[in-house]
């Protein structure tokens, strides 16, 4: 999977860019309130920054980078920050996912941070589960090979 | 004019997903068809821009054109990348059931209200008014697509990341197993 050591180009440009597909993914990730976007694209964005890096600089890099036990962890994470902000609401006695119960006295408070934890809680599994669809498929051909 | 240069950038962008369809059919390299179909999530990505919905072009940008070809291109690395020759024979019972699907949704779209109509149920229906109108004061979010998903349908958007973690997890039982048995194997062979 690793190209050749004289890629210096496709080297050096993947280096610079994976930086900014980050910050952007992070960008998507918080800003999807008030523009387009969200925790869905945010983490298809940052588990694209990771794949990058293992196409050009092989499979064993990216892992070194993200182990699959950290993904395996972070992968239900997600889920369960998901449906922890919906226990949450009911313990403060409100429905399942109602997040005006976070701040009942600020109503549009409480949504913003409910919607937040939970787009977090999207990224986060969204991205875990891509990376672990890459490295599922790519390791794969490693062990053929 | 502006409609003018809506319809030319329509019409380019719809003739270039065509044409882009008509190669992924005719070109047996798989790995060529795979970036091929990239450019055709693109090309929609486009279009849904132009019908205003930024985050349906925005997902189909990223998963689409991104994370699917990249898939692909790592299923291609496991099997074989060229397409088998179909038998002459099978082509005109394909033309067939293709056409024919074709037909059906052609007719299908006769059924459809205009585009752009204002008197669809969709745009008459109360929730919509409820929606469009008290979200902003409810929520304090711009982005009435993010307040939809995540407050209003929040319980659905759950339901949907759910599945994006079962969808993990079986390939991980059907494929990542497979790698970690393999692995004491190979590295063996690599002492010996």
């Amino acid at each position: 999977m690793a190209l050749q050591k004289d890629q210096v180009v496709l080297r050096i440009i993947a280096k610079l860019l994976m930086p900014l597909i980050m910050v952007f993914a992070l960008y998507v990730q918080f800003h999807g309130d008030f523009g387009p976007g969200g925790g869905f694209q945010a983490g298809v964005i940052f588990a694209s920054a990771i794949i990058l890096y293992g196409l050009v600089f092989g499979l064993d890099a990216a892992r070194a980078v993200i182990p699959p036990a950290t993904l395996r962890f972070f992968a239900p994470f997600g889920v369960l920050l998901y449906g922890g902000t919906g226990v949450l609401t009911m313990l403060l006695g409100e429905n399942f996912l109602s997040y005006n119960a976070i701040n009942p006295a600020h109503p549009a408070e409480g949504q913003h941070l409910g919607i937040w934890a939970v787009e977090l809680g999207v990224g986060i599994t969204v991205a875990s589960v891509m990376m672990m669809l890459f490295f599922a498929f790519a390791g794969r051909g490693k062990v053929k090979a | 004019m502006n409609e003018i240069m809506l319809h030319v950038v329509n019409a380019s962008l719809l003739g270039m997903m065509i044409v882009t369809a008509l190669a992924i059919a005719r070109l047996r390299g798989l790995f060529a068809v795979a970036m091929l179909t990239g450019l055709f999530s693109l090309l929609s990505a486009c279009v849904f821009v132009l019908l205003d919905a930024v985050d349906v072009a925005f997902t189909e940008a990223a998963v689409g054109a991104g994370m699917t070809t990249v898939l692909y291109l790592a299923t291609f690395g496991l099997t074989r990348s060229r397409e088998k020759v179909t038998p002459k024979d099978r082509a005109i019972p394909a033309m067939l059931v293709a056409g024919g699907c074709g037909a059906v949704l052609i007719y299908a779209l006769t059924g459809m209200p205009e585009f752009g109509a204002a008197d669809t149920p969709v745009h008459q229906h109360p929730i919509t008014e409820k929606y469009v109108v008290t979200s902003i004061d409810e929520t304090h979010i711009p982005n009435m697509v993010t307040t939809l998903l995540a407050s209003y349908r929040g319980f659905d958007t759950f339901g949907e990341v759910v599945v994006v973690f079962t969808a993990g997890i079986a390939v991980l039982m059907l494929l990542g197993r497979c790698a970690r048995e393999r692995e004491p194997d190979q590295d063996a062979r690599a002492k010996d």
